[in-house]
């Protein structure tokens, strides 16, 4: 394994989606690569910092507007 | 259905009474504050709370599709600011992400009974809301967004330079700064990339149900997720290496 096959397997290696065997090949290059362990590392960090991330405001009249909509469908369908 | 509800509500006071249909739908402040002032997670500070554990939601959605109307208010409400999120995320455009938002939560009113439990209520709300941003950006946006298989062949993802970030970018930065650069960068991803993204690693949806969303391939969503990612490291390493910190 050299380091353009982590860089290419390194979705699948953080996701734990790869083979054993695969696996293991890279991380015995990351044993040897400074540069892939902290591409590795930054990669991972990435993902951690988007996932869930609240980076959008909600308006509020974009809720009220939202509410508005819902209780007209909702009264029509009652009806 | 009366029982599913209070059970849920016995969890989480305050919220609107049973029958509270006319005129107070919609009307609960309770539940929307609580969206609007998310309880920060010490794994991740920018990380919006799950208002709805797994087993609440199936009691409301149980309660909702036997009718009780109040019971589809509590879902709106604990969902409304992340499927907003979500549209706003794909489209980048205000009035399309609202569009999309409002037409979704009426989609899952109008098919709550289609909807069998295979999934989480709120994934399925998701893979909605992202059908109706992923029209309106195409609409919008015809040829930049490829509805097929990959775009491959360039590497330009391939890392050039590899520097250390130093110790926790995400202890150095205040929240709001680094709000403020998580947003950017990812607003600077081309739309295939970002849609991928968004939905596997933003809103934890598996590569199978991406896949389902966007109509691509799973190898096509691999392909994509694998450039994003590393495509955001670039970017962020912008901000992130030590001497890029003012």
């Amino acid at each position: 394994m050299n380091c353009d096959g982590v860089i290419r397997g390194i979705s699948s290696y953080i996701d734990g989606d790869l083979e054993a065997t695969i696996v293991e090949e890279i991380e015995l290059h990351l044993k040897e690569c400074q540069d892939c362990t902290i591409l590795v590392q930054q990669t991972r960090l990435t993902v951690k910092l988007y996932y869930d991330s609240d980076l959008v405001d909600f308006p509020v009249e974009a809720q009220a507007r939202l509410h508005e909509t819902l209780r007209r469908k909702i009264r029509r369908d009652r009806i | 259905m009366y029982c599913a509800t209070l059970a849920v509500r016995s969890i989480q006071p305050g919220l609107l009474g049973l029958g509270s249909l006319e005129p107070g739908l919609f009307e609960s402040k309770s539940l929307a504050n609580l969206a609007k002032a998310p309880t920060l997670s010490t794994l991740n500070p920018h990380r919006l709370p799950s208002t709805v554990a797994r087993e609440d939601e199936h009691l409301l959605v149980a309660a909702a599709k036997a009718g009780d109307a109040s019971a589809f208010e509590e879902l709106v409400h604990s969902y409304e600011r992340k499927i907003f999120r979500l549209t706003m995320n794909i489209t980048r455009n205000r009035e399309d992400a609202e569009d999309a938002m409002q037409d979704a939560f009426m989609k899952a009113y109008s098919h709550l009974d289609k909807f069998h439990e295979e999934s989480r209520f709120y994934t399925w709300l998701v893979r909605i809301a992202a059908n109706e941003a992923l029209m309106r950006l195409r609409k919008r946006r015809p040829n930049q967004v490829s509805i097929d298989e990959p775009i491959e062949g360039e590497d330009d993802f391939i890392p050039q330079q590899i520097e250390d970030w130093g110790p926790s970018p995400e202890q150095r930065f205040a929240q709001t700064e680094m709000r403020d650069i998580l947003r950017g960068v990812i607003e600077e991803l081309p739309p295939d990339f970002r849609v991928v993204f968004v939905l596997r690693d933003v809103e934890g949806l598996s590569t199978e149900e991406t896949a389902e969303t966007v109509g691509i391939s799973e190898a096509a969503v691999k392909s994509r997720l694998l450039r994003a990612r590393l495509k955001l490291r670039q970017k962020l390493d912008r901000h992130f290496r030590q001497d890029g910190k003012q």
